[in-house]
């Protein structure tokens, strides 16, 4: 009844609201997966941005996607060798 | 030369078919010469939507496979003759019988005689999905307002990006206005919000579609029907021509409050 009665007056949420929360998490998810080719991408350029600042351990470098129930973190994992001067980096 | 379109969704059921039928009676209606190509080999439904089944003769592997030439293959139309025509898919083979590049080759051919070439795409993301993009110039994405329809046309937003097609539109099918009102459907702006891509029409759900599929007469024909006008309106806009959206929601505040009240009490 009470539901009833939120309808009549338009304040009670239809299922409509449900449906948007759930495709809204199954796209972050779908859309997450990145191609092993765009990963690659990713990991050279942020090699060459990180190299401007300090010496890093290329081979040791992980990048990952990592998926929780409600949200996606980008996680990357980048041992330093060397921190450079300051000043000295462009 | 004229413009291949191919009308994908991913997922199946939410109507590929029936849209690509409709488009091409109403683009003929308007003086077009159209061509329809059903892409979905084994599973072939576009010439019983049509009412064309009995008609069929050969199909698109017969002309991939040089068994017979193009022309002789093609289906005229009970209504619009040689104006509308359909290559039926074959219906005893399987998908991988065809590939990509004889896809293009063939749509080569067509574009040359026919203003639109409509290609009707198998559900899926595979050999069927792959062979219908190739050659097309531009795809009409079809989903209904639902999450698991939405997904995969989201998905297959990604995957068109992926080759030379880019910029596709969709059609948002089977609206039902009642249940927006109640906030039981996600509606055109929700849609839109998640798929980020133009929308080139909206079809109301709409009880006249399986009678006219039931007869084999497509909808777009009875000008009484909503959603008959709906793809009437689709078809101008790839025309050019400016139309606005249909309005669903028609209706005023009393109207309103009676249908609450009935589906209120309905619901108790």
């Amino acid at each position: 009844m009470l539901e009833f009665l939120g309808r009549l007056l338009g304040t009670s949420d239809g299922s409509k609201t449900k449906a948007k929360e759930r495709l809204r998490l199954v796209l972050v998810h779908d859309r997450s997966s990145l191609s092993p080719g765009l990963l690659e991408s990713l990991k050279e350029d942020l090699i060459k941005v990180i190299s401007k600042y300090m010496d890093i351990d290329e081979s040791g470098l992980e990048v990952n996607l990592d998926k929780s129930d409600d949200s996606v973190a980008l996680v990357a994992n980048i041992p330093v060798k060397n921190v450079k001067r300051q000043g000295k980096g462009k | 030369m004229g413009k291949v379109i191919v009308i994908t969704s991913g997922k199946g059921g939410v109507g590929k078919t029936t849209t690509t039928a409709n488009l091409g009676h109403g683009l003929a209606a308007l003086g077009r010469k159209v061509c329809l190509v059903d892409a979905d080999i084994g599973l072939r439904n576009l010439d019983v939507v049509l009412g064309l089944e009995n008609r069929i003769v050969y199909h698109l592997l017969d002309v991939v496979e040089g068994n017979c030439t193009v022309s002789k293959a093609l289906i005229r139309d009970k209504q619009h003759g040689e104006n509308l025509v359909l290559l039926a898919a074959a219906q005893t083979r399987e998908k991988d019988a065809v590939n990509p590049d004889q896809m293009r080759d063939l749509m080569k051919v067509l574009r040359k005689e026919y203003d639109y070439v409509l290609v009707d795409c198998p559900a899926g993301i595979e050999q069927g999905f792959r062979n219908a993009v190739a050659g097309a110039d531009q795809a009409i994405l079809v989903t209904t307002p639902e999450v698991s329809a939405v997904r995969d046309a989201d998905r297959i937003v990604g995957l068109l990006e992926a080759t030379e097609l880019h910029d596709p539109q969709v059609i948002i099918n089977r609206i039902r206005p009642d249940m927006v009102r109640r906030g039981d459907m996600l509606d055109i702006s929700d849609v839109d919000d998640f798929l980020r891509i133009p929308i080139l029409g909206i079809v109301p759900d709409d009880e006249s579609i399986i009678v006219s599929t039931n007869r084999g007469e497509p909808v777009v024909n009875d000008q009484r029907s909503r959603s008959g006008q709906a793809y009437r309106n689709i078809c101008r806009r790839l025309e050019g021509q400016e139309v606005p959206f249909m309005d669903l929601q028609g209706e005023n505040f009393m109207q309103r409050l009676l249908r609450r009240i009935r589906v209120g009490a309905a619901n108790r």
